[in-house]
């Protein structure tokens, strides 16, 4: 235990109350008994006890919230493609956490684990939804063992089970583990996971909103989008805009990374500037060195070349866009000088070659052969046309493949390639 | 050589419980992390009841086992540690860090020490990207994380895991 015991993030946060990584104001709220007294729970009885599912709905869209795994989706109206004439409905919690670069929904679970499962709780009360899974990568056996033990104590506590608050809302949560698959985090493919295939995309349409677990209308939210819900519904809809910016309100959990001082997670409004984070926060660059390129969205992001104009960027779905790149899942690596952009593409594509699930053609042959030109370029054995190759290569991957992780792959090379040629001179 | 369902009764009936029970195929993976708890492996014996209790074919549920990374067919270390080498990590020096492990072993990423307790294995990111270097230790059925790792602090872990083995054989 002693190991859980240093999972608790070395970053500070200055803001002063916590929307969601509530853990870091108040000591032991992973205890049903500490969480109750700080007002856990309360949404979810509003929520059961005084709203109809439709009304929970309509409050979270009027909120803005928009999914934070990476696709930045608004979450209600996910939550209304759910058809009404086909049941039973599921919701699985995307607890697959597996992106390089990002590790916020790890330290919910471990920490604040009850506003999570209460969040996942409005969700399936929200779709009428009796059963929930929450998929969880398999390295992450240590916090499927905690949720199990926070489940069984909801069962005792009489928050999960049937007649939930006298009424007849039922619910059961259950845990499955996956086993070593950044796909399962794709949605198609975190269904035929769970339903015990391999984690292969399915092609789509249907959407999952429809046909997804076992063939019935499933909803699929990522863990930080969920632990949002207790929060918003006990507050509302005008309070959680209050954070943030208009099109992308409310707070985000900012993974940050790489060649930072005090790298860590923070919580900070929507719109935040990337020198807030790395520089105020972050607490700049070790040696005092140069910031070269920005991730931020993880492995899978376009590059942002530093500059005065990017590092005063707000970090929200719309500006980020403006730099080519997106926010995603808000995984902010920071590379410095030292950092030559061969060595980087020979990491991310190494990882994409073996996290390719080979269903699909252009994906699986194009990571292979990215990552044997980037390997040769990056150990001196390079070809004086292989910068050109690996575009080329790139370019024949894009818009080809079955589901995004196939385009994350080339992201990185395609914007390297194009922002930083010096690196790849011959 | 005892059966899943001798050794296991109570844990097979909680994951049955899980699925719908026209649904018992997605228990095909809570069933292979409970085949390999023990051994660190999935044995040919335990793929064929899987299979039966499941009513579906070994085909399957090799397939599934192969598509996955921590499944294991094939006998490892007691202890696999499994050294995330990925994008952040690396860029805080994990891949000196596996360089040292394994050179203090006398093992290549991949092998496993003679004495057959430690595998070392690089891995994909494990989600600690502001801790590494990271490993995960995986072993006596149990998934532990190490962050911050220096090769002095994995010694000491290597030499305490030792000590557990070695205690168990003379009491």
């Amino acid at each position: 235990m002693s190991d859980m015991a240093m999972l608790n993030s070395g970053a500070e946060n200055p803001v002063d109350e916590m929307v969601l990584l509530r853990h870091r104001n108040i000591p032991d709220i992973d205890q049903l008994s500490v969480y109750l007294s700080n007002g856990g729970f309360a949404a979810f009885e509003k929520a059961v006890r005084e709203w109809a599912p439709a009304k929970v709905t309509e409050e979270v869209k009027a909120s803005g919230l928009r999914g934070r795994g990476g696709a930045g989706f608004p979450t209600g109206m996910k939550w209304s493609f759910l058809p009404d004439k086909i049941w039973p409905h599921y919701v699985v919690a995307n607890a697959d956490e597996s992106e390089p670069g990002t590790f916020k929904d790890r330290e919910i679970m471990e920490k604040n684990p009850y506003q999570f499962l209460e969040g996942l709780m409005i969700a399936a009360y929200a779709v009428q939804a009796g059963t929930a899974y929450i998929y969880l990568r398999g390295e992450f056996w240590p916090v499927a063992q905690k949720l199990d033990a926070c489940i069984a104590e909801l069962e005792r506590a009489g928050l999960l089970g049937s007649n939930l608050l006298g009424s007849s809302y039922s619910l059961r949560l259950y845990t499955h583990l996956g086993a070593g698959a950044y796909v399962c985090g794709e949605e198609s493919a975190l269904l035929e996971s769970l339903e015990g295939k391999m984690g292969q995309p399915r092609l789509r349409p249907p959407f999952p909103a429809v046909a997804g677990l076992y063939n019935k209308p499933t909803l699929i939210n990522n863990v930080e989008t969920l632990t949002n819900l207790p929060p918003i519904i006990k507050n509302g809809a005008a309070w959680y805009r209050g954070f943030g910016t208009e099109k992308s309100p409310g707070v985000k959990i900012f993974s940050l990374s790489g060649r930072v001082k005090r790298p860590g997670n923070y919580e900070l409004p929507l719109g935040a500037t990337f020198r807030h984070l790395i520089y105020d926060l972050g607490g700049g660059i070790p040696g005092g060195r140069p910031i070269k390129a920005i991730m931020p969205a993880g492995a899978s992001s376009s590059l942002i070349k530093a500059s005065d104009v990017a590092l005063d960027t707000a970090m929200d779905y719309e500006a980020v866009a403006t730099l080519g790149s997106t926010l995603g899942s808000a995984s902010v690596i920071v590379l410095d000088d030292t950092v030559n952009m061969k060595w980087l593409l020979q990491k991310t594509l190494a990882f994409f070659r073996h996290e390719s699930c080979g269903k699909c053609t252009p994906c699986r042959e194009g990571t292979y052969w990215m990552s044997l030109i980037a390997d040769r370029m990056a150990s001196g054995k390079g070809r004086s046309d292989d910068a050109a190759l690996l575009g080329s290569v790139a370019g024949q991957i894009k818009g080809k493949c079955l589901c995004p992780l196939g385009e994350f792959s080339l992201t990185a090379v395609q914007t390297a390639l194009s922002l930083f040629p010096e690196d790849f001179a011959a | 050589m005892n059966t899943l369902a001798e050794k296991y009764p109570q844990d097979i009936k909680r994951i049955l419980a899980k699925y719908p029970p026209e649904q018992k195929r997605s228990a095909i993976m809570p069933l292979l992390f409970l085949a390999q708890r023990e051994t660190g492996q999935v044995s040919p014996e335990a793929v064929q009841e899987i299979a039966s209790m499941l009513a579906v074919s070994t085909t399957e549920i090799t397939s599934v086992m192969g598509f996955y990374t921590l499944f294991h067919d094939h006998p490892g270390g007691r202890y696999r540690l499994q050294v995330c080498h990925d994008l952040s990590c690396a860029l805080n020096g994990a891949e000196t860090f596996l360089e040292q492990l394994c050179r203090h072993l006398g093992i290549e990423e991949g092998q496993t020490t003679s004495d057959g307790l430690f595998t070392i294995e690089a891995v994909p990111c494990l989600a600690a990207c502001d801790k590494g270097p990271v490993f995960q230790l995986q072993g006596d059925g149990e998934i532990v994380y190490y962050e911050k790792q220096t090769l002095e602090s994995a010694k000491a872990l290597l030499e305490t895991l030792r000590q557990r083995a070695a205690g168990e054989v003379t009491p």
